[in-house]
């Protein structure tokens, strides 16, 4: 058991201190007149003009092979890029999800003409995707899922509907998991994922208002939609199998603790006008001792990710551990300052404090909820 | 199996004089039962790990010789072993005479102490709260300063008044009232001033808190899984699972901690004066400690509450080493401080250094 709580020392990153006073340069530089409740939207933010410019520094796609538009970079200069812009409330959304999930899947398991179609578009910040996993009926319990891709001539027929689909009405692919083959009954077996080009006839996108007022996510409704048979992305039938394995990379990262660093941030600038005040002192000393701890565990991850080994289990400590941290810092802002949280308010304060109040429900939905996690986590203890 | 001879040695030592079957029956976890494994410890060497070669160590990577005090709190050894090699560890940088048998070091706050010349020797006049394993102890390391310039002090309990106090876990911690001349021999210049050997202590208390906790989740797991109630392990149902996932979340949390903590006490030891990783790593296991020992007794029922089972060997354990050497309070509002006048842009090139 003791393997579970093992996190090795990450690896050293040489050269890292240089990229990271590039990207803070860079990052100063565009985000001069980003205001404090614009950053609490964190990696929700969505600004297909900034990605692109990410992409033209080439800090998309960095660990890719040069061939499909990467860089080559290591795992660890990337976590470097990653966490500076997360720290600085970038707004990352339009390629965040295309650089950690859907171009990794493609790249490992799809075929040519699918690589050659989006990576070097993704690794350009020109692509955007999003991911087709939730519906009405299967949130935790994905393999619940009732979208349905039945074949017929030359490919599949579509039928289904996803919801809480991040930027979907933003992005120009769809990563769809749904059942092709056998029966609701078969759960992990006959599920598959496919590449859906979103402008392909009979689907739509309805956005949905969420606490925060802003249209993040979707439904997306699938209705007779045709997919080629060359949609298929892996091995059809093999979709559970892609999706879990996905899963590490998903949940270790540095966006599943920063999430709040704009309120912290906020708060640390009105505490230290406040010398001597020892109860703030006493309360922002335990937060860094958490984010250093955080980061430390999370660049771990990120090693034994690099090491080609499959810390799932690990990568959900993190994401639990992370989301009680990122939730938590309403509630202690609240604690030292008084203020109420008011979206509309000039004071940058006041917004941002109610930007991430409002954001803060999802941090531990999103991605897995804190049940699942700690559900896997107990099934590494041998407890399920 | 594994390159790390000395820890592999190490384990099989704790597990042979103190596993399990040594944490019930009739004086389990009494600290009598500590003698005859020190002896064995120190045939082993380890008391003199974080010695510098030419000092009488061996050249074992102080990693692995810190994270034999992880081991030590996995099996609730009944010895001053992170004493002792803290003790060794500041006697040698100082060039004083190693000492034998097992020592302690105190970093006694500002003026409780006095270090002052007298003839051709020394003079320690003064209180040193819950020194632990004092009354054992051969030598007590007392860092203090000396005209302004950090020094160690070297004196025997023998020559004090000792008044004997323990912590919750039974561990002697205890008063001594010095006033004491000392030869010249017994006091040399420091390269650790009181607050670096006061941090010193602080991440060996977080490293010996991170094996307890693996020890006090992995029981609880255990627990859980052996005891059924309603006709089936109660580490069935979904409360239990749940809690106990927190219990190895902060496990794992207080591990790296450790891991931080380790690799900044070994910078300390070479010079080095960077505190703020031992200031998270305290905090964040003394974190840990508290929320993982509610989780273990409330997981092992009534049983637990009892001093037969070993679990209170464990808890116990974390409610005291999370107050030694600066508790969560302590060190927070000292890496507050730092953080507070980093301010608002420079907290995040703060934390990322590290």
């Amino acid at each position: 058991m003791t393997a579970i709580f093992d996190f090795p020392a990450p690896p050293e990153a040489p050269n890292s201190d240089a990229l990271r006073a590039e990207v803070r340069a860079f990052l100063a530089e565009e985000l001069a007149d980003f205001p404090p409740r614009e950053r609490a939207l964190s990696w929700t933010g969505f600004s297909a003009d900034f990605s692109r410019k990410l992409g033209e520094r080439g800090w998309i796609a960095m660990t890719w092979p040069k061939e499909y538009g990467g860089h080559e970079r290591s795992a660890l200069d990337r976590y470097v890029v990653m966490e500076e812009l997360l720290a600085a409330g970038a707004p990352v959304a339009a390629h965040w999800i295309s650089d950690r999930q859907s171009g990794p899947l493609i790249l490992r398991v799809g075929t040519q003409e699918q690589k050659d179609l989006v990576l070097p578009k993704i690794a350009a910040g020109e692509c955007f995707f999003c991911i087709g996993m939730s519906e009405p009926d299967s949130g935790s319990d994905l393999a619940a899922t009732r979208t349905r891709a039945t074949p017929v001539e030359g490919g599949f027929r579509v039928n289904g509907t996803k919801v809480w689909t991040t930027w979907a009405h933003k992005s120009h692919y769809m990563i769809l998991f749904c059942r092709t083959d056998g029966g609701p009954e078969d759960r992990h077996k006959g599920v598959s994922q496919l590449l859906v080009d979103l402008t392909t006839p009979g689907i739509t996108i309805r956005p949905i208002k969420d606490l925060t007022g802003g249209e993040h996510f979707n439904e997306v409704v699938f209705d007779d939609v045709f997919l080629p048979e060359s949609a298929v992305i892996g091995t059809r039938g093999d979709g559970w199998n892609q999706v879990t394995s996905e899963l590490a990379f998903e949940r270790s990262g540095p966006e599943r603790f920063l999430s709040s660093m704009a309120l912290l941030q906020e708060l640390i600038g009105r505490l230290s006008q406040q010398p001597g005040n020892e109860r703030a002192e006493v309360v922002i000393g335990r937060l860094s001792a958490h984010l250093m701890v955080l980061r430390r565990l999370s660049r771990s991850v990120s090693g034994m990710l690099e090491r080609g080994e499959n810390p799932a289990l690990q990568a959900s400590m993190v994401k639990d551990l992370g989301a009680d941290f990122e939730q938590s810092i309403p509630d202690i802002a609240r604690s030292l300052i008084e203020c109420e949280p008011d979206q509309t308010a000039r004071e940058e304060y006041a917004a941002t404090f109610a930007e991430v109040l409002l954001s803060v429900p999802s941090y531990s939905l999103r991605g897995g909820t804190r049940e699942i996690l700690r559900g896997i986590i107990a099934r590494g203890l041998g407890l399920r | 199996m594994s390159d790390k001879m000395l820890l592999d040695a190490a384990g099989r030592l704790f597990e042979a004089e103190h596993g399990p079957d040594a944490w019930v029956g009739p004086g389990s976890g009494s600290m009598e039962k500590g003698a005859p494994i020190w002896a064995k410890i120190e045939e082993m060497g380890l008391t003199l790990g974080l010695a510098p070669e030419e000092a009488g160590g061996f050249g074992a990577d102080p990693l692995e010789v810190l994270d034999t005090i992880r081991l030590a709190g996995r099996f609730a050894l009944p010895c001053p072993l992170a004493e002792t090699m803290g003790a060794v560890a500041l006697i040698s940088r100082a060039g004083l005479d190693l000492p034998e048998g097992p020592a302690a070091f105190a970093a006694p706050a500002a003026g409780s102490v006095a270090l002052t010349r007298e003839g051709d020797g020394f003079r320690l006049k003064g209180e040193l709260p819950r020194v632990p394993f004092a009354r054992g102890a051969s030598v007590v390391a007392v860092v203090t300063a000396l005209d302004g310039a950090p020094h160690i002090a070297l004196v025997a309990p023998s020559s004090c008044t000792i008044t004997q106090g323990e912590n919750v876990a039974g561990e002697p911690r205890d008063r001594l009232t010095v006033d004491a001349a000392l030869p010249s021999s017994a006091v040399a210049p420091s390269p650790l001033d009181a607050g670096r050997a006061f941090a010193l202590g602080a991440a060996l208390r977080a490293i010996a808190l991170a094996g307890a906790l693996e020890r006090t989740t992995e029981m609880t797991v255990q627990y859980a899984n052996d005891r059924v109630q309603f006709g089936r392990p109660i580490g069935k149902f979904q409360a239990i699972q749940q809690n106990l996932s927190v219990a190895a979340g902060q496990t794992a949390a207080a591990n790296a901690a450790a891991g931080m903590a380790a690799e900044a006490a070994a910078a300390l030891l070479d010079g080095g004066s960077d505190l703020a990783p031992i200031a998270a790593a305290k905090i964040r296991t003394g974190e840990a400690a508290g929320i993982v020992a509610t989780i273990a007794q409330q997981t092992h029922g009534a049983i637990g509450f009892t001093m037969e089972h070993p679990l209170r060997l464990f808890t116990k354990r974390l409610w005291s080493w999370r107050e030694e050497f600066g508790n969560e309070a302590t060190w927070s509002r000292e890496l507050g401080r730092t953080a507070l006048s980093a301010g608002q842009g420079g907290f995040w090139p703060l934390i990322s250094s590290y």
